[in-house]
């Protein structure tokens, strides 16, 4: 099986070990990687922010890009929303049929990653090893817009030496939200404190997710807190093994 | 009612942008303690009610197909609910806006040589700020909900749409009812509290007849109006009462006495987590030696037909006023509803002020949302909230782009950087070279960094930053490739 990863412009800058996890894990599966080197951004922050224009011309590059791909990988649940359920009403909204016919043909092809390992790959057994304690925050775009349901968990499920700790009020937001962790700093903030002390009070070593976003906001507060948890994308749970465990970011 | 250090302003006019209204709020650990406790409470309550109910996702389907066929006749039913309104014995006025809406009640009540009125509870009347104008004409107002009555008494403002004084606790209530009857030894046992209510609500009932109410519905089919309540109080404001005058957005039209069978159904689980409201008042035009024997109708438009006419944004109007959403919102949850700085605060708030204002007001509001999707969810008519939000964001934005002054803002110079940097790899890959060498220089030897510039501390306010790694992604795969070759 052939898939191109669009790894997104934050994992790509901020956290490339995720990335690197991804290939491990997927190559590991006998899945035979791509990667786009003229990607950028999914045009998320500005669509969200407001900057509908500037979103378009993103739209645009990812069908120039994507349009004669088998299968797209991505390993951020935001993201995906982001092409399945804002671009094909912006563009139909901008009267571009033709791009907004090239879109909505690529849809079907475009998978976040616990959907592309289930779904598409059909495992849930990654031969995973992970000796910690670990609780799942189910990201809001992962629960509500791609509705990933049990899928995470098939997954964790299935990770050996791995225990989990079910996180409480787990529909409810981190606070994260994008340019709104900025623009209403101090109620993400607020938001931020409830969702940590959820959390922590789990008792886990780690706090996992697929949107490395919300973990940025957990993590960051987490360090700034001496909180004694850090926080690890899935696939680098998923990636990890017994003869080749994860690698400990700097 | 004072709250630490701020007094509730509710006029989308005045109030200050939302992230400066949270900060008092935010500051203020009892009212956010009021306010998680009640919301938890009515969301568990929701959560039950909602579950048992097999069809709850048809009925929301049901629910949204009615409203939206509503507005898309809105016209027609509004017309037929005039008809036959008029034909039952009622007056129905017309009110293009706020001000228009406050002559004609004005000018009734003076007909009525009315100068106390009795109310029951209307957010309506609140949005064009019906109160403090007929107190300014000399008419006395009392509200006669419990709630109402808490906030009236105590001069505070509603912070929540069904519970308007859900960010008080019950020995404020207790201070409030004491101090402002003379009952110094009044405990905050409820029952106690209640009947202090009764006393001073039996009164008003006996001795004044004119009462002013809003809808929760109007039935264009048999001209009806429909109010729901938990109390009785709006009953009492039905039967006793010579004259009643209700006032009305042109939104709350229903097609049929049939589609209640929908409503109330998916109104009472989602507001109070019933399976029914206690009290269900439908009256139609007037009957002789039953009930008020003058009724007049306010048809509000207010920036309704504004809405209307907007394709995303129309579905705004389907909304049933049951505050599912604000219940649900993570943001409202920690800010409660003053903040909102409009008598409809929440999601619903975010999206419905800022259109009632035609965007020249409350342009904070559609970012008072971390888009997490929770009020879409509830939402028995199926109001997608963050597609709203969404849509206002832009318009919100495109206004700026045509201001001068906008240019050096933060937020439209960053995003446009983003933007032309995003529209090349090599851009990208440049921006992000001198990011990481950039912030190099903040990183502290844990390796992360705590304090950013400019906009930057806002993130580290409350959390640190991992410094950039040394190697992005693609820079790492580029590597791996050449080395594989």
């Amino acid at each position: 099986m052939r898939a191109s990863l669009f790894i997104t412009c934050y994992n790509d800058t901020l956290f490339p070990e995720t990335g690197r996890a991804v290939v491990k894990l997927l190559e590991r599966l006998g899945v035979e990687l791509d990667f786009h080197p003229k990607q950028t951004c999914c045009g998320q922050m500005h669509a969200n922010t407001g900057f509908r224009a500037e979103a378009f011309s993103q739209a645009k590059r990812l069908v120039q890009m994507y349009q004669d791909t088998d299968t797209v990988v991505i390993p951020s649940s935001s993201c995906v929303a982001m092409f399945r359920d804002q671009y094909p009403g912006l563009l139909e909204e901008l009267g571009n049929e033709e791009l907004r016919k090239q879109f909505t043909a690529l849809l079907p092809r475009v998978y976040e990653l616990s959907e592309f390992l289930v779904d598409k790959l059909k495992v849930e057994d990654v031969g995973a090893y992970f000796p910690h304690k670990v609780t799942y925050h189910a990201s809001c775009h992962g629960l509500r817009a791609l509705h990933l349901g049990d899928r995470p968990w098939r997954l964790m499920n299935k990770v050996r030496g791995m225990e989990q700790v079910a996180l409480p009020n787990l529909d409810r937001c981190c606070g994260f939200g994008g340019t709104f962790s900025v623009k209403n700093a101090e109620v993400s903030s607020a938001m931020l404190a409830v969702k940590l002390q959820d959390i922590v009070g789990t008792g886990a070593e780690y706090c996992t997710a697929l949107d490395n976003s919300c973990l940025m906001h957990l993590g960051g507060a987490m360090h700034r807190q001496y909180a004694g948890m850090k926080t690890i994308h899935l696939a680098e749970i998923l990636a990890s093994t017994e003869a080749s465990p994860m690698e400990v970011p700097a | 009612m004072s709250h630490g250090s701020y007094h509730p302003i509710l006029d989308p006019t005045k109030a200050p942008a939302f992230p400066s209204a949270v900060l008092p709020v935010l500051r203020n650990p009892q009212l956010r303690k009021n306010v998680a406790h009640a919301i938890d409470v009515i969301q568990a309550k929701r959560g039950k009610l909602v579950a048992e109910k097999t069809d709850w996702q048809e009925l929301r389907t049901a629910g949204a197909a009615i409203r939206a066929h509503a507005l898309e006749n809105l016209g027609f039913y509004l017309e037929q609910f005039e008809e036959r309104c008029t034909a039952a014995g009622g007056v129905v006025h017309w009110a293009a806006d706020a001000a228009e809406a406050r002559q004609i009640i004005v000018k009734l009540l003076r007909e009525e040589n009315a100068s106390e009125v009795i109310k029951i509870k209307t957010m309506t009347s609140a949005e064009i700020q019906l109160n403090p104008f007929l107190e300014s004409a000399g008419v006395r107002t009392y509200e006669t909900d419990l709630a109402e009555i808490i906030l009236q008494l105590g001069e505070d403002e509603p912070s929540h749409i069904v519970v308007p004084a859900l960010h008080v606790n019950r020995s404020q209530v207790r201070e409030i009812f004491s101090r402002t009857m003379g009952l110094k030894d009044l405990s905050d046992d409820p029952k106690e509290l209640t009947n202090a209510v009764r006393t001073y609500l039996r009164r008003k009932f006996l001795d004044i007849p004119t009462a002013i109410s809003g809808a929760n519905f109007l039935v264009a089919e048999t001209g009806s109006v429909v109010v729901v309540e938990s109390e009785g109080n709006g009953r009492m404001c039905l039967t006793l009462p010579r004259t009643m005058i209700t006032l009305a957005g042109i939104e709350k039209v229903l097609p049929r006495f049939q589609d209640l069978e929908v409503m109330l159904q998916v109104l009472a689980r989602s507001a109070t987590g019933e399976r029914m409201n206690p009290y269900t008042s439908v009256w139609t035009g007037v009957k002789p030696g039953d009930g008020p024997q003058k009724f007049h109708v306010v048809l509000l438009d207010n920036g309704r037909s504004s809405i209307l006419a907007k394709k995303t944004e129309r579905q705004t109007l389907r909304c049933i006023r049951c505050a599912a959403c604000m219940n649900a919102c993570p943001v409202y949850r920690q800010t409660g509803g003053h903040a909102y700085g409009s008598v409809y605060p929440g999601p619903i708030g975010a999206i419905l002020t800022p259109q009632l204002m035609e965007l020249h007001h409350a342009r904070s509001l559609p970012y008072a949302s971390s888009l997490c999707g929770a009020c879409y969810e509830v939402c028995p008519v199926k109001i997608n909230i963050p597609e709203v939000l969404l849509e206002l964001r832009s318009r919100v934005v495109n206004q700026g782009r045509d201001q001068a002054g906008r240019l050096f803002d933060p937020m439209y110079l960053g995003l446009r950087i983003a933007s032309l940097i995003f529209s090349r790899a090599w851009l990208f890959h440049t921006a992000q070279f001198f990011g990481r060498v950039g912030l190099r220089f903040l990183r502290r030897k844990d390796g992360w960094i705590h304090s950013l510039p400019s906009i930057g501390g806002k993130w580290t306010q409350t959390r640190d930053l991992r410094g950039l790694p040394s190697q992005t992604f693609h820079g790492w795969w580029a590597a791996r490739k050449r080395e594989t070759k």
